[in-house]
């Protein structure tokens, strides 16, 4: 192996360097300052004379005496179910006093895509037990849903709620339990802060979950160029755990947000020039390869199901980071800050969100017969109450007919009942589909015109309308 | 892609330096647009700039780990396609290489790099039956003999389009594969089932015609409000998870197109999934076979590389081209447009070019209008007529119709169906703005309507789009006052709007009835709401009031239309229900 003292440049997160031999794009470098620290980086671009490396732990400390060498391959993750339960930091060393890891496999962590015509389409339903998600916008194994929040919003307590009360039925009934465990789940931090994390190790540690897990930090004050391989780490070893040893992965990616901050950071430096607010051009298909290492392989029995979460810049949804993410990902679920303020938890607005494998995950058979259809009407008649509220501050309730102040009412109830659950309460679909009957027959039944009408001859409170009326 | 057969052997050079898809090859001598092999793995990529001694190619696959010093081979041959049967019921990456033979190739479910396929199967034998005798002339582009290549289609073998001609000497009758020639011409000339074309080349033919039929897609907004022609143009411009991928599958599905070839353009790997796995399941509406069965996929997923999703579109509408030769109606559907211009963009940048709006190349309104040219009805060199429509979806960033490609794209097409996130949060599908779509062929083919569904099919649908522009006008009034503030006939053109938005404009792709609405249907569902409109008029001006008129139970009836099958006897039923219930108020 070469050593090189040909440092021309450092800038930002790079360093360039004048070489003699050719480097392979991609490739892995070490860089030894004099004081005898090592840095890690990658090849960005390589010329038959010169290389730009960008630097991992960032260029801070590095001089032009600095010595580069070039390991000849590129990035990989040494990966084993061993993995499950430990901890490492963003560069996927590990930082809990545990044993040396003995791999089983070193993968390249870039990842290859999967081949179209291998995957299998995700339908199976995931009852995460919320049932904001589960009735209105189902999540399924091998989706990514990411989950659009902004800076201050219980995002946090959603995703730990998911990875706690996540279940397939199915297998509840089977009794999954002498299989082993075999849900994992794969906890990928970027930039976040130090009491962020807590809170999620806290509650790994409290549920057990930590020995299904494997956790990689990257926290604020780590350095921002590791935070774009952090989750290709994570996602190495999911595909690992999934494709090869048959675990049904839940990624958690937080925050996505800081990672394109990162991507943003490097683009400068390179003098690149910049697309939508100074990111980069090409982060639609740098997200893309993040976000499509989700999914089910045709004849194999693992999934990964990923829930990338971002905090919207300034709330708003249009910002490239959510706008990008929601082309890519199979839905989003949307976490409402009015909601939030007023005590609603989770905060989940079901309007916006949405979860595009949800069609063929219910219905007879997988969730129930009458869940789109509920779906569809809750649906309609929470975006009609919602509409009418705006109305309302200016007529009055008097001025609103009978049937417009029952949305009204409908709108509220949803959102007190149906919505608000508390992060600590699991209900089953049943559950979720019930209440969402007993919130619709506060309408007269000919207002429910997507849902079959033999399904509301079944599930119809007769008495609830009266009730309504009374009240 | 293409397996080179003319290949002039040239010089091969050596790899000067490698940025993410693009590598400078030195002493290579390739023309523009060359096919190359890059590296020691033999990585296919496209020459697109030659500088001196340095030349540019975009790379077709991944290139970590490649090195400067490695060699680059030249191949002489443009990027193209293999055209001949085994094109449908298959499914391609961007530059025509088929993911199944992928995937036994690799041995796996993930795409490794370096293996390179035929477009189609070179070995697989087919039944030719000859169309031309022995002492026959033939030109460029005739059609020579027959194949069934799948139950739904007959593929035509034909003359290549830069054939010289000649007599027939010697045809033959059989099973051959298609690198077997069935056709010898005096010339000497040998023809086979096997062809190959330049993707970035428009496939000649003699004439562009006015096309006055209309892509029927079965979706009512689309028939009833903005029609698309065979032949014609349309872009679905649309933010994420307006339904952009739903309504360019449900034309996939269900458009009355003799062909259809559907390009996933940097979308999701679980769309292209989905298509797999359902196509081969639905029946054709027309032929009654399975839907794969005229179907050919591209798929480059967003995360394949970013140079073969530049040239999947065209790899996709060339394809379209050739069964256009046959005199076939073909559609193309390509989801995201947007993903297309984002990797010109993405190889420009590398490229230091200097960038136009948004980074955009200066070149990308140019190539956005050479692909949408290349729709339309045509009288082929052959003579027959066949057509090549074109729908693409448009993913603005932030859902702002202002930006370069939607703006661009707006420009050529005709139209223009425009997804509205409102109508898609409170889940009025498909989410179609009424008031900003429009359609520019509507007049032309109007004629076909009232020949071939109902002669005041015009006159209906202006009353429809009538009522609908008032209802806008009175929702602006409404948020103000409320709706009770309104005068009675006014609140009934609300009521009768809304029967118009919820019976008729939406449609529910997931169902499986309402999925599909011919366009009888279509007109009976909108001559039902109009029907309820006259009768309740009248009532209205016999003194009875709006409220019992909105209340007659009859009318919730007309939302349930889109999901009966023997519409027919409902709607009769529904219609004299609603005239006798009314009728009973005065
Ligand atoms: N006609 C329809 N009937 C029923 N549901 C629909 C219809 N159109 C869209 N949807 C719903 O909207 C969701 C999003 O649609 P779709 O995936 O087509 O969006 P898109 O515009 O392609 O988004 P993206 O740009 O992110 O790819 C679908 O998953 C489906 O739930
Ligand atoms: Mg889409």
């Amino acid at each position: 192996m070469k050593e090189y003292q040909t440092i021309t440049e450092i800038s930002g997160p790079l360093v360039f360097v004048e070489t003699d031999e050719p480097v392979g794009y991609d490739d892995i470098v070490e860089i030894e300052l004099s004081d005898g620290e090592t840095r890690r980086g990658q090849v960005l671009e390589s010329a038959s004379d010169y290389v730009a490396i960008q630097v991992f732990e960032g260029t801070e400390g590095i001089d032009r005496d600095a010595s580069v060498r070039f390991l000849g391959e590129t990035m990989k993750m040494p990966v084993t179910e061993d993995l499950l339960g430990r901890v490492m930091d963003g560069t996927g060393q590990p930082i809990d006093g545990g044993p040396e890891i003995v791999p089983d496999e070193r993968r390249d962590i870039v990842g290859e895509a999967i081949n179209p015509f291998s995957r299998e389409y995700p339908e199976e339903f995931i009852q995460t037990g919320v049932s904001a998600i589960d009735g209105m916008n189902t999540l399924v194994r091998g989706q990514k849903l990411p989950i659009f929040s902004a800076s201050g919003l219980p995002h946090n307590d959603l995703a730990l709620q998911i990875a706690r009360q996540a279940t397939v039925p199915e297998e509840e009934e089977a009794g999954d339990d002498d299989e082993g465990s075999e849900f994992a789940v794969i906890f990928g931090a970027m930039g976040i802060t130090a009491e962020e994390a807590n809170e999620f190790m806290d509650d790994f540690e409290r549920t057990g979950a930590l020995e299904r897990s494997v956790v990689f930090m990257n926290l604020a004050d780590d350095p921002a160029v590791e935070r774009t391989i952090t989750p290709r780490l994570a996602l190495t070893t999911a595909e690992y755990l999934a494709f090869e040893k048959d675990y049904h992965v839940l990624v958690i990616l937080t925050d996505m947000t800081n990672y394109c901050e990162a991507l943003r950071e490097i683009g400068a430096a390179r003098e690149e020039v910049p697309g939508r607010r100074g990111y980069p051009g090409y982060m639609y298909t740098d997200l893309a390869q993040l976000y499509e290492r989700a999914g089910r392989i045709e004849g194999r029995e693992g999934s990964v199901t990923q829930l990338p979460i971002l905090t919207m810049p300034g709330d708003d949804d249009t910002h490239p980071i959510p706008d990008l993410t929601g082309y890519i990902t199979e839905g989003q679920i949307y976490i409402d800050r009015d909601l939030n303020s007023q005590g609603i938890q989770p905060p989940i607005n079901v309007l916006p969100s949405l979860s595009r494998l949800m069609d063929d995950g219910i219905g007879e058979g997988l969730t129930r017969a009458d869940h789109a259809d509920v779906k569809d009407q809750i649906f309609a008649a929470y975006a009609e109450g919602e509409d009418l509220r705006d109305l309302v501050n200016i007529v009055g309730r008097e001025a609103l007919s009978e049937l417009d102040n029952k949305y009204l009412d409908f709108a509220d109830r949803f959102e007190e009942e149906f919505v608000d659950q508390g992060t600590d309460t699991a209900r089953s679909i049943d559950e979720t589909l019930e209440l969402g009957w007993d919130l619709l027959s506060m309408l007269p039944k000919d207002a429910l015109n997507r849902i079959d009408e033999d399904l509301i001859e079944e599930h119809y409170r007769e008495d609830e309308t009266a009730e309504a009326v009374e009240a | 892609m293409s397996q080179a057969t003319d290949t002039d052997v040239r010089e091969d050079g050596i790899i000067e330096s490698v940025s993410g898809p693009v590598v400078t090859a030195r002493d290579l001598d390739a023309r523009m647009n060359d096919v190359v092999y890059v590296g020691s793995e033999g990585l296919m990529g496209e020459v697109i700039e030659i500088e001196g001694n340095i030349t540019t190619i975009q790379v077709y696959e991944e290139t970590s780990g490649v090195s400067p010093g490695e060699p680059v081979e030249g191949t002489g041959s443009p990027l193209s396609v293999d055209l001949g049967p085994g094109m449908l019921d298959a499914i391609y990456d961007g530059v025509q290489r088929p993911l199944d033979v992928l995937e036994e190739k690799m041995g796996s479910a993930f795409l490794d790099r370096g293996v390179d396929a035929p477009g189609i199967d070179l070995e697989k034998t087919w039944e030719f039956t000859p169309e031309v005798e022995e002492g026959d002339e033939v030109e460029a582009g005739d059609i020579v003999g027959t194949v069934p290549e799948t139950p739904s289609i007959d593929h035509k073998v034909m003359v290549p389009p830069d054939s010289e001609g000649g007599e027939v000497v010697a045809i033959e009758s059989g099973n051959f594969n298609v690198e077997e020639t069935v056709v010898e011409l005096d010339s000497g000339e040998e023809i086979q089932m096997h062809q190959e074309w330049p993707v970035r080349q428009q496939r000649p033919t003699v004439e562009k015609e006015t096309p006055t039929e209309p892509l029927i897609s079965g979706q009512r907004v689309l028939d009833g409000l903005f029609p698309i022609a065979k032949g014609g143009t349309a872009a679905i411009p649309g933010p994420f998870g307006s339904g952009k991928t739903v309504t360019q599958h449900q034309l996939a599905k269900w458009a009355d197109a003799d062909i259809v070839v559907y390009v996933g353009c940097g979308e999701r790997g679980n769309e292209m999934t989905e298509v797999i796995e359902d196509f081969p399941e639905l029946e054709d509406p027309t032929t009654g076979n399975a839907l794969m069965d005229r179907t050919c996929l591209i798929a480059n997923t967003s995360n394949m590389p970013v140079a073969a999703r530049e040239s999947c579109v065209y790899t996709g509408i060339t394809i379209a081209e050739y069964f256009r030769d046959m005199g076939y109606d073909v559609a193309l559907m390509a989801d995201s447009t947007s993903r297309w211009a984002e990797a010109m963009r993405e190889i420009s940048s590398r490229l230091e070019e200097m960038p136009g709006e948004e980074g955009y190349p200066a070149y990308l309104s140019a190539r956005l209008s050479e692909f949408y040219e290349r729709a339309g009805y045509f009288e082929n060199i052959n003579g027959t007529e066949g057509s090549v429509s074109v729908i693409g979806a448009v993913s603005p960033p932030g859902g702002d119709f202002s930006e370069p490609v939607t703006q661009n794209t707006l420009r050529i097409v005709k139209t223009f169906w425009a997804l509205d996130a409102d109508l898609a949060e409170r889940r009025h599908f498909p989410s179609i703005n009424w008031n900003e779509s429009y359609s520019l062929y509507r007049d032309q083919l109007d004629p076909w309507f009232e020949d071939n569904v109902r002669a005041d099919w015009p006159e209906t649908r202006q009353w429809a789009i009538d009522t609908l522009d008032e209802e806008a006008e009175l929702q602006e009034i409404v948020q103000l006052v409320g709706k009770d503030a309104l005068p009675e006939d006014q609140q009934l053109t609300l009521e009768i709007a809304r029967y118009l938005r919820e019976a008729w404009l939406q449609q529910n792709a997931f169902h499986d009835v309402d999925t599909f609405c011919e366009p009888e249907k279509t007109y009976r569902i909108m001559d039902a709401a109009k029907t309820y409109n006259d009768a309740a008029f009248e009532a209205l001006d016999a003194g009875v009031p709006v409220e019992e008129i909105t209340d007659i139970d009859a009318a919730p009836r007309l939302n349930r239309i889109g999901v009966q099958e023997d519409y027919n006897e409902y709607i009769d039923d529904l219609e004299d229900d609603i005239e006798s219930q009314l009728r009973e108020l005065y």
